[in-house]
């Protein structure tokens, strides 16, 4: 059985009238790969990914999701947290008085109750989180800060990242992880990125740029249409992308090829 | 599906744990209030003439007053004829070997540490000395003799009338006259017990004094009133904690807090306040209207406040400071939440009267539920105040969209040597915030009781410490249910 398969699956805006944005989407992932996702703004890849972390604004009205042979809609979004799910936010939130590290902590030791472990001692935990910073280059005093306040937009990226690699994931999903990132960030990140590559787990990297795929080189490349998945390739995908833009694949899909 | 909304507002449903009844039989006045109420009330104190003559001077004066309602808070009118102004356990206690174990049991499921003995005999350090008061009287008092060796006077309020008169004659009524304000000026007539602190000249007091009250008997009220004098160089943090049990009527509560500083004194009041709020519906809980304030009389001389106000249906409160002495220091930080229909109106007055006087409010107010929360300040620096300043930070939280957060400052300056700074915000708890918690496998309460333990921060860090893990577990007591 697949690592992750998803079939069929169709979102909503969980609002009355809410708006229809997955419109069928289906796409397998084995544990050991990398898959990146692109495509326009609003076909819909963000929504794929927030919903796979199970954000209740979404509202999966049809399809199935099996992850490591688990009913993953079924699921809440803490458990999936717990299962081994992590999002990677495009827009990280900022959480005032509440410092990286304690939220970090919280973050770790729900997961290790979740598996019967008994809670990450602090000497433990700060080994942990000194070399997953080493790794991010990041500057210590970001422990203290709270969460992503007054943070730049590069440092929250980098501590989406930061958290990933101390959460240690089996299925990594990154929301345009590299836009607002200067190419000496994207590199870090995407080293931060690649040291979770691995059999089984996986990653699904959302993004509008070839150039984060450079650094960490996908096993598939997706496009996204208007709630689909309108085309699959290789790598070499993204790099027709990039030199053709989006439009030949919507030529190709109106033309049915 | 469930949004953040709906989930808020069941966190903020569960159920408040301190609401039993404890089967003590009390020996009461008759219910209503009049003189010979009053008189009841100073015999059984034992109480000498002059003690009895300001609470009939109070009495009268309350007589021609009539109840504010400049606060924003609504109630059906209180019957004050209706309140029982006297309730005492009717064992009387002779020392604190011989206190009713029934009522000790009461403090020791409240969590209120009262076992001096572990302490004398060195299985704890003692670090907290408490003065219990039930209903409407002190029942027992920890450490007075650890704390007499130093010359420390910590004992109940009719304790300190009988023996330390000079103290009580002199500064009663010094910082809050008997005509104060309604509430203050009822409290004055027919106070029953609280505790009475005086720490003599440069002593640094050892340990945290403590009273918690607990009101137990029904249609009673608590008329407790506490005096704090620290003396020259002399120092003391005190705390106050007070629950009650779960009753279908209001019950009120209408205390007077006096502190004074001489100078290069200080003085750190704590108050974790968890009258019964009231149900879901905002039937019963605890009228809370109290006068709280405190006199920089010295040079150099500090007050500061720090309360957590989870409780009561009514909150009214202005705990504030007189900054009298030049190069005195005021402080107030305030965590207030309102839940289901609790309404609270609370801030504080900071009065610069000295030179170099400065004064840092922090309020931060959270609303949930139906809850109204209200902040309401008054900052004046008079003319002869020059070179002082005020910070003002002000903040509301509100969980969900039925609640609700008003700020009303009052701001006044006289001269043009001194500043006053007012920063406000206002913020949400939002599905995101509470989203990306979740995404990090963190359950929804835990992620509100961080949210808002994070957003009181401020607060919290002023709390000894034991008093701040107490207070952060008690937010998230008070907004479970908030959320589901």
């Amino acid at each position: 059985m697949a690592f992750l398969e998803i079939k069929d699956l169709h979102v909503r805006v969980a609002a009355p009238g809410g708006r229809d944005i997955l419109k069928g989407v289906n796409l397998t992932i084995n544990a050991g790969e990398v898959h990146a996702i692109m495509g326009k703004n609003g076909s819909g890849k963000s929504t794929l990914v927030q919903a796979l972390a199970g954000r209740e604004t979404y509202e999966v009205t049809r399809g199935t999701v099996t992850y490591d042979g688990k009913d993953l809609l079924d699921l809440s979004a803490e458990e999936r947290a717990r299962e081994g799910v992590f999002l990677a936010f495009q827009y990280p939130v900022e959480i005032p008085g509440v410092s990286t590290d304690y939220f970090l902590k919280a973050a770790v030791n729900a997961a290790r109750k979740h598996r019967g472990e008994p809670e990450m001692d602090s000497v433990a935990f700060l080994k942990l989180i000194r070399e997953k910073m080493a790794l991010l280059k990041m500057d210590p005093s970001f422990m203290k800060r709270a969460i992503n306040e007054g943070f730049s937009g590069g440092e929250k990226k980098r501590n989406e990242i930061f958290q990933m690699a101390v959460c240690n994931p089996r299925l990594a999903l990154m929301d345009e992880t590299d836009s607002g990132l200067d190419i000496d960030a994207l590199k870090v990140v995407a080293n931060g990125a690649s040291s979770l590559r691995g059999p089984g787990r996986a990653i699904i990297i959302v993004t509008h740029y070839q150039r984060l795929l450079n650094y960490i080189e996908p096993d598939f490349v997706h496009v996204m249409l208007d709630g689909r998945i309108a085309k699959s390739g290789d790598k070499n995908l993204a790099l027709e992308l990039e030199e053709r833009g989006y439009d030949f694949v919507e030529r190709q899909v109106a033309a049915g090829v | 599906m469930p949004t953040a909304e709906t989930e808020i507002e069941t966190l903020a449903n569960r159920e408040y744990k301190w609401g039993f009844i404890s089967d003590i039989e009390a020996d009461s006045a008759p219910p209503g209030l009049n003189e010979e109420v009053i008189r009841f009330i100073s015999h059984k104190k034992d109480e000498p003439s002059w003690m009895l003559e300001w609470r009939l001077k109070a009495y009268r004066q309350w007589l021609t007053m009539t109840e504010p309602h400049w606060a924003m808070v609504h109630h059906p009118p209180i019957d004050y004829q209706a309140t029982i102004y006297y309730s005492a356990p009717k064992t009387k206690k002779k020392s604190f070997d011989e206190v009713d174990p029934e009522l000790l049991k009461v403090y020791e499921k409240l969590g209120v540490p009262m076992n001096e003995r572990a302490a004398l005999l060195g299985v704890e350090q003692p670090n907290i000395a408490v003065d219990a008061v039930f209903d409407s009287v002190s029942v027992a008092t920890t450490f007075k003799k650890t704390l007499g060796d130093m010359g420390i006077l910590f004992c109940s309020f009719s304790e300190a009338v009988r023996e330390h008169p000079d103290l009580v004659r002199k500064y009663m009524g010094s910082v809050v006259p008997y005509s104060d304000n309604y509430f203050a000026t009822l409290n004055s007539a027919v106070f029953t017990d609280g505790s009475f602190c005086y720490i003599p000249k440069g002593v640094k007091c050892p340990m945290e004094l403590s009273t918690y009250f607990r009101i137990n008997a029904k249609n009673t009220g608590q008329f407790e009133r506490t005096l704090i004098i620290a003396d020259e160089g002399a120092s003391v943090s005190y705390l106050e904690g007070c629950t009650a049990p779960m009753r279908d009527e209001n019950q009120l509560h209408a205390a007077v807090v006096e502190l004074i500083a001489m100078d290069n004194a200080s003085i750190k009041y704590s108050t974790v306040q968890n009258w019964y709020p009231g149900d879901k519906e905002g039937k019963g809980g605890i009228y809370n209207f109290v006068t709280k304030r405190g006199k920089c009389l010295g040079r150099a001389s500090k007050i500061s406040w720090t309360q957590v106000e989870t409780g009561s249906a009514i909150t009214w409160k202005y705990p504030s400071c007189i900054l009298q002495g030049d190069d005195s220091i005021g402080e107030f930080y305030s965590v207030a939440l309102t839940n289901h229909r609790q309404q609270a109106d609370t801030g504080t007055k900071m009065i610069h009267i000295g030179k170099n006087t400065r004064s840092t409010i922090v309020s931060k107010g959270i609303s949930a539920g139906f809850g109204q929360n209200c902040y309401r300040g008054q900052v004046k620096i008079l003319k002869g105040a020059t070179n002082s300043r005020n910070y003002t930070q002000c903040d509301s939280l509100l969980l969900g969209d039925k609640c609700g957060a008003h700020t009303v400052p009052y701001i006044e300056v006289r001269n043009t040597s001194s500043r006053a700074e007012h920063e406000a915000s206002t913020s949400k708890i939002g599905e995101d915030q509470l989203f990306y918690c979740k995404s990090r496998g963190i359950s929804l309460e835990d992620a509100i009781s961080m949210i808002v333990s994070g957003f009181c921060k401020e607060v919290f860090r002023e709390l000894p410490m034991e008093f701040a893990v107490e207070a952060r577990k008690l937010l998230g007591v008070s907004l479970e249910g908030s959320v589901g």
